[in-house]
């Protein structure tokens, strides 16, 4: 057993950690507060900040992702959907790309596998709408975002 | 006797109003004060500085819905706002926040009536004012309405037998139970100042404090174990009301200790020229609202047998041997 060092402050002691209180919080009161007003004023999230997503396209307008399914393979909360399809002269592109995002965990594994580059999470942090369908971002959402 | 008839009555519509105002805005100090104690803004949306925000919040009160749940006593469940409210206005009535100043060539003295015996009056008064509480949550039909208002009996009880002993040592210093006697007989020196009487000075306040159901006393409606305790099924201007008759009791107890210890309309040490009479009391009873918010924001909430304990075997304790203590020193040594 650990003995417990008790320090008994007796009746006459026992107001003096009551103004200390008081003391504290008056001092408190002269302190800025550190609320963010947040519509007027944002925070500015960390680079590496996981946000929603975005398809990254090629300088030509491209998108990058090749519909290798490697995302959807090591999503561990299974939002990603791809369909891949060929265009005539053998590129291959998701036809359908679904992230359902009400369901993302925002881990960012989907960024890590990309062999292409073709996905990251964007800082951006305010998404919202009125239906769950809004949030099933498609191929194109998450292009232009 | 018709001219006395109509001074009275617009002496009391103004002083209504001006509480009304004061209570709604102790509400604004309350939030924005507690705010910044946590480092929080406090309101600041509603106007600047959120100053229209007691407005905007009255005005929600009466638009919102008002349930009456099934199964309550209706007419008590009506009554108990009401009950809760009238006796915290009433308290206002006998408090000389002022001297007095002549207009159209009369004399009109700054408080509705001086009764000879206004504290007897105010300690019946404060009595009256755990029906409120009581019934509201009685009436109710709700177990934590009930639970809250079984303990505000109790701690009310308790609080109000050491409150009322406390003030007998004022009683014995003044001679007097009129207010404005007791203040006139601090012109030059509180009453706080006296020897001795810093001691019922605190226990006044300590005891006050429970009285009204402030923060560390608020047991009848502990947010964490009651969830609201009596007003839980009130909505609407009745809730509003239950919280109007808590700042308004918040408010007339600053007044109520002004009178008592702190000179009421006198500055310390010196004599008070006339215009500065009303704005001296107001400056007093603001301090103590605001220490009032000071310590809810810096004390927890004690423990109901706590709170028990401490009524009974420490407050009361003190406050007789208060009386004796000053009641000795008054007449053997002073």
């Amino acid at each position: 057993m650990i003995p417990v060092k008790s320090r008994r402050i007796g009746f006459f002691g026992t107001p003096l950690p009551l103004l200390k209180g008081l003391l504290f919080t008056l001092s408190r009161l002269f302190t800025k507060p550190v609320t963010y007003q947040y519509p007027e004023q944002k925070r500015q999230p960390a680079d590496r900040w996981r946000g929603l997503h975005r398809l990254k396209t090629t300088d030509a307008g491209q998108l990058k992702c090749v519909a290798c399914g490697l995302c959807e393979a090591v999503c561990p909360a299974n939002v990603i959907t791809v369909e891949a399809k060929e265009t005539p002269d053998g590129r291959r592109f998701p036809n359908r790309f679904v992230v359902e995002v009400t369901r993302c965990i925002f881990c960012g594994y989907c960024q890590e596998a990309c062999p292409k580059d073709a996905i990251e999470l964007t800082t951006n942090y305010e998404f919202c709408g009125y239906t769950r369908e809004e949030f099933h971002m498609t191929r194109d959402v998450l292009a232009r975002n | 006797m018709l001219d006395f008839v109509i001074e009275s009555v617009i002496k009391v519509v103004v002083v209504f109003a001006v509480l009304m105002l004061f209570v709604a805005y102790t509400t604004w100090i309350e939030r924005k004060v507690l705010g910044r104690i946590q480092v929080r803004h406090g309101p600041n949306r509603v106007g600047p500085f959120g100053l229209l925000q007691p407005i905007a919040d009255g005005l929600k009160g009466f638009f919102k819905e008002d349930i009456i749940p099934s199964n309550t006593d209706r007419l008590l469940y009506a009554l108990a706002p009401a009950l809760s409210i009238i006796p915290a206005l009433l308290v206002v009535a006998v408090i000389p926040f002022g001297d007095q100043f002549t207009l159209f060539g009369r004399t009109i003295t700054m408080r509705i009536t001086d009764i000879n015996v206004g504290l007897l009056y105010i300690l019946g008064l404060a009595g009256l004012g755990e029906y409120g509480v009581m019934l509201g949550g009685w009436a109710s039909n709700n177990r934590y309405g009930l639970l809250g208002s079984l303990r505000t009996a109790a701690q009310m009880i308790s609080y109000e037998l050491a409150l009322g002993i406390t003030l007998i040592s004022v009683i014995m210093v003044s001679g007097s139970l009129s207010l404005v006697e007791i203040v006139e007989a601090q012109a030059g020196l509180w009453n706080v100042f006296k020897p001795i009487l810093w001691v019922p000075f605190i226990l006044y306040i300590i005891c006050g404090l429970a009285e009204i159901n402030r923060t560390p006393f608020d047991m009848p409606e502990a947010e964490s174990e009651l969830a609201c305790g009596f007003n839980i099924e009130y909505s609407s201007m009745k809730f509003a009301m239950f919280f109007m008759a808590e700042y308004a009791h918040a408010i007339s107890l600053a007044a109520l200790i002004t009178c008592l210890f702190l000179g009421g309309w006198n500055l310390p040490f010196v004599a008070t020229p006339g215009f500065l009479k009303l704005p001296v009391f107001l400056a007093k009873v603001f301090a103590l609202v605001f220490f009032f918010v000071w310590e809810r924001g810096t004390f927890p909430r004690l423990r109901y047998d706590q709170i028990m304990r401490f009524g009974w075997k420490v407050l009361m304790p003190i406050a007789l041997a208060n009386i004796v203590v000053v009641g000795l020193y008054y007449t053997v040594i002073a």
